[in-house]
């Protein structure tokens, strides 16, 4: 059985149409990434899963329960984790306290502070820091720390690279491929379409508010992408 | 010796005004929302006393022991029911429905109480005194008020740094979206925090109601005091709301002094002193750019 299930998703911001009947599974265990030009939806995408934006109550379903339409707090609690566009990094609180928020209503599982310190050392060493002090790659590990403290089944990340200097995208990812090695499941937003394909077993283009393309990267070729990624 | 025991009433009387304050600061801290009818809701808490003293005879402390839940349960419930639906909507919104609590509340007391001062009586405690050297005596009800009002303060402050809770109002604070993906419900958490608030605002309406008399229509004086207490003390800055009640507490005793009329005079010169001096407050913590 998939871990998240999408079915015909529809998002809506006031009458403006951002999602048109998106379909798209995760398996247990699968690195997913999503493709898109800016405006195809896939920030949209994430948000919905998460209940940040309205959806149908049958149209997501995560380990076989319907989350479509419950309130963010209840869907992140079942297990699922997103690393926000921006990071949104709390900045009244300190770099240990923004990661121990993300734990506010961990599952159990193999994360916790320690853990979080042995794959983000810096994150140690700047813990009484509040979190804007932080350079903008440490606030992203941060933010990926702070999702992670929650041992989630299915780990969301919005555009980590976005705003980053190409040295530390470098970085972000190595210690991402140490999570993703460890059987995390992952669904991650990404612009940079080398980089996504890379580090995916699966990809999904998003055009305009639905999926133009979907498979392994092994399988499709780069014409294949560039017409799916600009629609041409 | 006369002006320093003005002085020492004067600090004394500041921790009334911090447990006055401390809710509106709390409510303003985390929601941004200045409730005006905070002033009612503490002489409501001093009647509730009342009631719960005529019909379980228990005094006006043990008294707490209802008044303090039933404050916060009340507040719990203003804010789920009435205040949250007002949050999103600009700053007039929850002012208009504040202040028209407070007409409500005023209301409702007069037709219920009547106007007549009432007081609640604590017994021997509110006269008793402690003599010090020569003429200088202190009442223990002003010191046991001083404490509540550093032990509130203290505990607060405990809260907020220490605390799951606390961590989660001040994410709250910052970002009502992201503190959902942390699992948290941001409107309970502001319920809780109004909670919280109310049931400081039960034990200023208990102190507030043994120390002198009230009745249905001062709420909106406190409320100024409050108001005071806490932008002398400046925003966001527990501590600071204490240091604002004593700055408080001392100009109204040092304004008594010098003739009763003066007694809310001096506080408002001094109130107005601190906007033109230091207009962020005395204890503000530097505003952080985001």
């Amino acid at each position: 059985m998939s871990l998240l299930s999408v079915h015909e998703l529809t998002a809506f911001y006031g009458d403006f149409q951002a999602l048109f009947g998106v379909t798209l599974d995760v398996e247990p265990g699968e690195v997913v990434a999503i493709i898109g030009a800016n405006g195809a939806g896939k920030s949209t995408f994430l948000r919905s899963v998460v209940g940040l934006c309205a959806s149908a109550a049958k149209a997501a379903l995560f380990d076989g329960r319907p989350i479509g339409g419950r309130p963010t707090h209840e869907i992140v609690t079942l297990g699922i984790a997103l690393v926000p566009e921006g990071r949104r990094i709390f900045p009244s609180l300190t770099v240990e306290e923004n990661l121990l928020i993300g734990g506010h209503r961990a599952r159990p599982g193999p994360w916790s502070l320690a853990r979080v310190y042995d794959l983000f050392p810096m994150l140690y060493e700047r813990r009484a820091m509040s979190g804007p002090a932080l350079s903008g790659g440490q606030q992203q590990m941060l933010a990926i720390g702070r999702a992670l403290m929650a041992n989630p089944r299915l780990l969301l990340l919005d555009e980590v690279s976005l705003g980053l200097a190409p040295i530390v995208v470098n970085d972000v990812y190595t210690r991402l491929s140490t999570i993703v090695g460890e059987g995390t499941t992952t669904l991650f937003v990404e612009q940079d379409v080398g980089r996504a394909l890379s580090v995916c077993h699966r990809v999904y283009c998003f055009q305009e508010g639905r999926i133009a393309l979907a498979g392994s990267p092994r399988d499709l070729t780069r014409a294949q992408i560039a017409a799916a990624y600009f629609g041409v | 010796m006369d002006w320093m025991n003005a002085v020492i009433q004067g600090v004394l009387l500041g921790g009334l005004y911090a447990l006055f304050a401390a809710g509106l600061s709390l409510v303003f801290g985390i929601m941004r929302v200045v409730n005006l009818a905070h002033g009612d809701f503490i002489i409501l808490a001093a009647f509730l006393s009342v009631v719960v003293v005529g019909v379980t005879g228990l005094g006006p402390f043990l008294s707490l022991v209802i008044v303090v839940p039933l404050m916060g349960g009340l507040g719990y419930a203003v804010q789920r029911g009435l205040l949250a639906r007002t949050l999103d909507r600009g700053v007039l919104p929850p002012l208009l429905v504040t202040f028209g609590l407070s007409v409500i509340i005023q209301n409702l007391l007069l037709q219920i109480f009547s106007a007549d001062d009432r007081r609640l009586d604590a017994g021997g405690i509110s006269t008793a005194s402690i003599g010090i050297a020569g003429q200088l005596a202190i009442g223990w009800f002003p010191v046991v008020v001083f404490l509540a009002g550093v032990l509130a303060i203290a505990g607060l402050q405990i809260l907020f740094t220490r605390t799951a809770l606390g961590r989660a109002f001040r994410a709250t604070a910052d970002d009502q979206e992201t503190v959902r993906l942390m699992g948290i419900d941001n409107r309970h958490t502001y319920g809780l925090a109004v909670a919280i608030a109310f049931g400081i605002v039960a034990l200023a309406g208990v102190c507030l109601g043994i120390r002198t008399t009230f009745s249905p229509d001062i709420g909106p004086g406190r409320l100024l005091v409050a108001f005071e207490t806490v932008v002398i003390g400046g925003l966001g800055s527990l501590w600071g709301t204490l240091m604002g009640g004593v700055i408080l507490g001392i100009a109204h005793t040092i304004g008594a002094k010098l003739d009763p009329a003066y007694r809310e005079l001096t506080g408002h010169l001094v109130f107005l002193l601190v906007l033109l001096a230091r207009p962020q407050g005395l204890f503000a913590k530097p505003v952080r750019e985001t």
